[in-house]
């Protein structure tokens, strides 16, 4: 499981209530991807393009459980998310809906705001294409790889249960 | 090497003998509660294809959040939640009418300690108040967990809070964990299990209990605990809870902490949290002065009835600064009705408090938003910008007697100056 793309890069303790603010969290998903982030940088939901890497600092996705922020940023069409580190809900919560999240202490100190980042999510690799520094992030259990790989914890359930029977 | 809370539960929880933090594990939760995301559970549950549920009884649907509805759009998300409950013999549903999930549950003895308990709630922390492991997770996560009856969890390290009391007058448990979040910052303890131990502790009432535990969340712990006594005890008893109902759980003298942490409580003032951060935490006097719009006394952290009561003891025969607002909203019907019968919603209302319906109201921003430029002095849980109405206003937290002071003054004030000493004491 690979991306190649822009490094769209944001500071720390950011909490799920600025992916979607709490005003647009009942509202469709396609507002919610119009606006992800917006008070941060307008330009990452205008901008944005399939495959490019959201890097941000320590404590990703603090405060509210809101499933829907994690939703909103898979539905800009990023190829994942490479963090210094997550809060633990929100890390679940990637997991869950087959969105790539890599843990890489020390990654926002190593790239700069429209890098070209290559990752490798199964071997943790990180490759900064402008500086040619690769940095190696945490590795993610191979349980967590097989939810990724089936889109997430509903269709590994899905393709669970169809196996049973 | 012993165990410590975390470990002996999810060990329980998973059915294996023993489990060490960094395990992961299969984990059946007693209780599964779902909130104002139950819809999405639902809807989740119809994308899997299956209509059997694991067991319906471990299923708790609060309808908290955005209550009642104020669009077409909540109430068809609420009606599909009611419907759902009654054809699935879901018994746990508790309708808009009831309060903050996390407070009815508690109330009607669906919470008992040695559980594991999972939420669509990140404050779901609060359970440890009474000897519970609970925690947030999605909703998809719930759905599965409807179905399957587990999910997977990783046994988490444990952090020891030692608090020494007595506290001194007028500081209260979110005192002692806005200190905590302050000197621990917002991922002090991301992932960990937080224990509460000390003198403090002991004894303590499981109003102020649920305080310390739904806070945890704010320093990013995945369970919260303080040991069940005989102030548990009592308190399951008056839910409806007989003693030979649970089976307690206490981590081992000897279990592994990562860390340990004291508080000295006798030495600790008023604390505030100020913009935009649970964790930039001030004391009282460098706060004091500040003008604020709006008062909010709400949320699962600290809309209690014993929190109302304290919040009263300020209000009584004073009112409420011109033009400042003081919205009053009761966790729970339960509540409510203890601070009519009692009065204490009677010295609320005399003092010019708005008082709304039990369930989140502002805190989850639904009514008692702001403008922009405004100030508000709440007595929830987060100061995120944006989470009460504009950008560009400000929240500070703090307990209800500095809210209650706060409102009574108009600018951020210090609740000792409103509280008469007991005789004797030195002020």
């Amino acid at each position: 499981m690979k991306a190649r793309g822009r490094c769209w890069k944001f500071g720390d303790n950011i909490p799920t209530d600025q992916m979607v603010r709490s005003d647009r969290a009942i509202g469709s998903m396609d507002d919610m991807r119009k606006h992800v982030l917006e008070n941060l940088n307008p330009a990452f939901a205008r901008d944005v393009q399939p495959g490019d890497i959201l890097v941000a600092g320590r404590h990703f996705g603090q405060s509210s459980g809101r499933a829907v922020a994690p939703k909103a940023l898979q539905a800009t069409g990023i190829g994942g998310l490479v963090v210094d580190s997550a809060a633990r809900l929100f890390y679940r919560n990637c997991y869950e809906i087959g969105l790539p999240l890599l843990q890489c202490p020390g990654i926002t100190a190593g790239v700069d705001d429209g890098d070209i980042l290559a990752v490798d999510f199964e071997s943790g690799i990180i490759t900064n294409e402008r500086s040619n520094v690769s940095l190696q992030g945490e590795a993610i259990p191979p349980f967590l790889m097989d939810m990724l790989r089936a889109g997430g914890l509903i269709p590994m359930a899905g393709r669970l249960a169809e196996e049973e029977q | 090497m012993g165990s410590t809370f975390a470990e002996k539960l999810l060990a329980r929880a998973a059915g294996e003998g023993v489990t060490q933090a960094g395990q992961i594990v299969d984990a059946y939760p007693n209780l599964i509660m779902s909130h104002a995301a139950s819809w999405r559970c639902i809807r989740t549950l119809e994308k899997l294809g299956t209509d059997k549920l694991f067991d319906p009884d471990r299923i708790a649907m609060v309808m908290d959040h955005n209550s009642p509805a104020y669009s077409a759009k909540t109430a068809g998300d609420q009606k599909l939640c009611r419907e759902f409950a009654a054809s699935h013999g879901i018994k746990k549903f508790y309708d808009v009418d009831a309060g903050i999930a996390h407070v009815v549950l508690i109330e009607e003895g669906h919470v008992r300690p040695g559980m594991l308990l999972i939420g669509t709630d990140s404050h779901s922390t609060i359970y440890g108040a009474l000897g519970v492991a609970g925690t947030g997770v999605g909703f998809s996560e719930v759905t599965a967990t409807w179905v399957c009856g587990y999910l997977w969890m990783m046994v988490p390290e444990s952090i020891k809070v030692v608090i020494e009391g007595p506290l001194s007058h007028g500081v209260y448990a979110k005192d002692v964990m806005l200190k905590l979040i302050g000197e621990l910052t917002a991922d002090g303890a991301t992932y960990c299990s937080v224990e509460f131990h000390g003198s403090y502790v002991e004894g303590l009432s499981v109003s102020e209990r649920m305080t310390l535990c739904n806070l945890a969340m704010e320093v990013g712990a995945k369970f919260a605990y303080v040991p069940p006594d005989e102030v548990t005890r009592e308190y399951l008893e008056r839910c409806g809870v007989a003693r030979d109902a649970y089976e307690e759980i206490f981590p081992d003298s000897d279990a592994r902490y990562v860390r340990e942490v004291h508080i000295d409580g006798e030495t600790l003032v008023p604390q505030v949290a100020c913009p935009d951060t649970v964790d930039n935490v001030k004391s009282i006097e460098d706060v004091a002065g500040t003008p604020v719009n709006q008062v909010f006394i709400g949320s699962c952290t600290n809309a209690k009835y014993e929190d109302l009561v304290e919040a009263a003891s300020i209000l009584r025969g004073r009112h409420v600064a011109p033009g400042v607002r003081l919205i009053v909203t009761p966790a729970s019907k339960q509540v409510l009705r203890r601070a009519i019968d009692s009065g204490v919603m009677s010295v609320l209302l005399d003092s010019g408090a708005l008082v709304t319906n039990p369930g989140c109201g502002a805190c989850a921003g639904d009514g008692g938003v702001m403008a922009d430029g405004e100030v508000t002095l709440s007595t929830a849980n987060r100061n995120f910008r944006g989470r009460m109405g504009s950008y560009d206003s400000e929240i500070y937290l703090a307990s209800p007697v500095v809210a209650a002071a706060t409102a009574v003054r108009g600018v951020i004030a210090d609740p000792r100056d409103f509280i008469a000493l007991p005789e004797g004491s030195i002020a």
